[in-house]
């Protein structure tokens, strides 16, 4: 595991052969119903949202999904979020919120897409509004980095009780070659950004961004079943924990996991 | 009077192409040239006219200091958290000392002034950005200046006001930089909670990770007129669609059509609107 450079994890995260939201939805949530639409402006496919179970338990899925054929990927504007998908990811986690049920999200995205027309539609305050709203909602919250969680476009779905991140993922400020790009003046310094930037599990880990790491299997072919798997333990124990605090101590202690991050004795 | 000092200018410009330069190094300091209008401005005419051209009415980029000598009234700033210590939580090469470089060149400690003042006789709590460090650029001391500035206004159920001007967040700081958007956000919803007044004013520039965190989520959002406010930059957005864009994309006119921002307030009018709002949420 620790082999690895940053590099070979990014290209890992980005592999088109890795599951993607939809796989592990598929392996481990139970009666899952999809629903769509942010009831504003339309449907962004790039985020899966809908309830079903995981071990008994009712829960809310939120999952970016970057598509595996290419037509798929061109429907799902490869994983690259609009405001309206922000805005539906927002709407389901406040049912969530009103029937009580934890909120699950799967976050994998070249970051949010910036497109004309995303712009004119607000993106900057759709990312801004989950923030805040997240920060409050009165429900247990977990994401799951499961592949590429880029930037802005990434932690619009990312604010949380606990943050994990699979193994071979990677969350980062922006992309190590739009890093490169703006600190090195040169993209294609992409793979010594990667090593500069801190956006490995184990390095977010010692940084105190995330809270728990999620095994992978080196076996490619049997990482989709073994990472379900232990998705679903890790889910349903943090779950266990999270649920013996009253909604009170639940958001003081969220309030306070992001308070914590960048603050210095005077 | 500026016009026929802009027109010796330009004639001389056009007579004695040679000695010109020699000229305009003599007026280096105390002439400007308007990027907008390309007119010749004299620096103090357009510091009287609080940093906006004469000519054309475009808004200059202003430092904070500037900004709150504009807004608070003399004599009623406090400034607070004004030494707060730099982190290099990456250890990102050659940053504290760029950042040292710049304290000492710009006199400016970081990209964000907070404190108390009063406006028109309203007690607020505020928070300036400047875009003259590090492009206003947010890392760990601008994200907790603001929330304890947001912090501050609860505990003393002030209202609360930021201008922005930022490039969004600071690179330099990897990850712990993106989590300022989350705990600025997290601070406005606390504020919010607590039935407190927010308003933001976006200025030029206001972009990325600030644009999607605190500067979108005022109660009230103003803008002064002309400013660039967007998620993306847009040579990012050219390069992903591939077209140019249209004229005045993203810029403040745009953000009303919109429908993002309540309303367009023009510097000279911005300490009595800013009043006037207050006045009208006094209890």
């Amino acid at each position: 595991m620790s082999k690895k450079t940053a590099w070979d994890i990014v290209m890992l995260a980005r592999d088109a052969q890795r599951p993607k939201a939809k796989d592990y939805i598929e392996k481990i949530v139970d009666d899952f119903i999809e629903f769509h639409g942010d009831r504003a402006f339309g449907d962004d496919k790039s985020i899966i949202g809908g309830i079903g179970r995981i071990n008994g338990t009712a829960v809310t899925v939120i999952g970016q999904e970057k598509g595996s054929t290419t037509k798929e990927k061109m429907e799902r504007n490869f994983g690259m979020t609009n405001p309206e998908g922000y805005r539906k990811a927002l709407r389901l986690m406040q049912q969530a919120e009103k029937f009580h049920r934890p909120i699950i999200t799967f976050v994998d995205t070249p970051g949010a897409y910036p497109g004309l027309g995303a712009e004119e539609r607000g993106q900057g305050e759709a990312i801004a509004r989950n923030l805040m709203e997240m920060s409050r909602l009165k429900t247990p919250i977990i994401a799951i980095v499961i592949g590429e969680g880029s930037s802005g476009g990434a932690l619009a779905i990312c604010v949380s009780d606990r943050i994990a991140m699979l193994e071979n993922s990677v969350y980062s400020v922006l992309s190590p070659e739009g890093f490169a790009s703006i600190l090195y003046k040169d993209a294609s310094k992409n793979k010594e950004a990667a090593e500069k930037m801190k956006i490995t599990a184990k390095d977010l880990k010692e940084l105190g961004i995330i809270d728990d790491i999620i095994k992978e299997s080196e076996n490619k072919e049997e990482n989709l079943e073994f990472v379900s798997g232990e998705l679903k333990n890790y889910i349903t124990k943090t779950l266990k924990t999270l649920n013996k605090l009253n909604t009170k101590e639940l958001l003081n202690l969220r309030y306070e996991k992001y308070r914590k991050i960048g603050k210095m004795e005077e | 009077m500026v016009i026929d000092k802009i027109k010796k200018v330009n004639n001389a410009d056009e007579e004695k192409p040679q000695k010109n330069t020699k000229a305009a190094d003599m007026l280096v300091g105390k002439w400007v040239k308007c990027d907008a209008c390309k007119e010749i401005l004299y620096k103090d005419d357009v510091h009287k006219n609080l940093s906006v051209c004469p000519n054309c009415g475009k808004h200059f980029r202003i430092s904070a200091r500037r900004r709150i000598a504009q807004i608070i009234d003399e004599g009623t700033f406090v400034e607070t958290y004004e030494d707060m210590p730099e982190t290099d939580p990456i250890h990102f090469d050659g940053y504290l000392k760029k950042i040292e470089t710049l304290r000492e060149k710009t006199k400016i400690k970081e990209a964000v002034k907070t404190g108390f003042g009063e406006i028109h006789g309203n007690k607020v709590v505020i928070a300036v950005m400047d875009g003259n460090f590090l492009m206003g650029s947010m890392g760990s001391v601008v994200g907790e200046k603001i929330t304890l500035a947001i912090e501050d206004a609860i505990k003393e159920k002030l209202p609360f006001i930021i201008f922005c001007v930022s490039g969004g967040a600071r690179m330099q700081e990897g990850m712990i930089s993106l989590m300022q958007m989350a705990k600025t956000s997290a601070a406005v919803a606390k504020l919010d909670d607590a039935g407190l007044l927010n308003i933001t004013v976006l200025t030029d520039p206001t972009t990325g990770g600030v644009t999607a965190s605190f500067a979108s989520l005022g109660d009230i959002i103003l803008a002064e007129p002309n400013a660039l406010i967007g998620f993306a930059g847009p040579r990012v957005i050219e390069q992903t669609i591939n077209q140019k864009l249209p004229e005045g994309f993203q810029r403040s006119e745009f953000l009303l059509e919109h429908g993002f921002i309540d309303k367009i307030v023009e510097r000279k009018d911005m300490k009595k609107t800013l009043a006037q709002i207050l006045e009208l949420h006094k209890k």
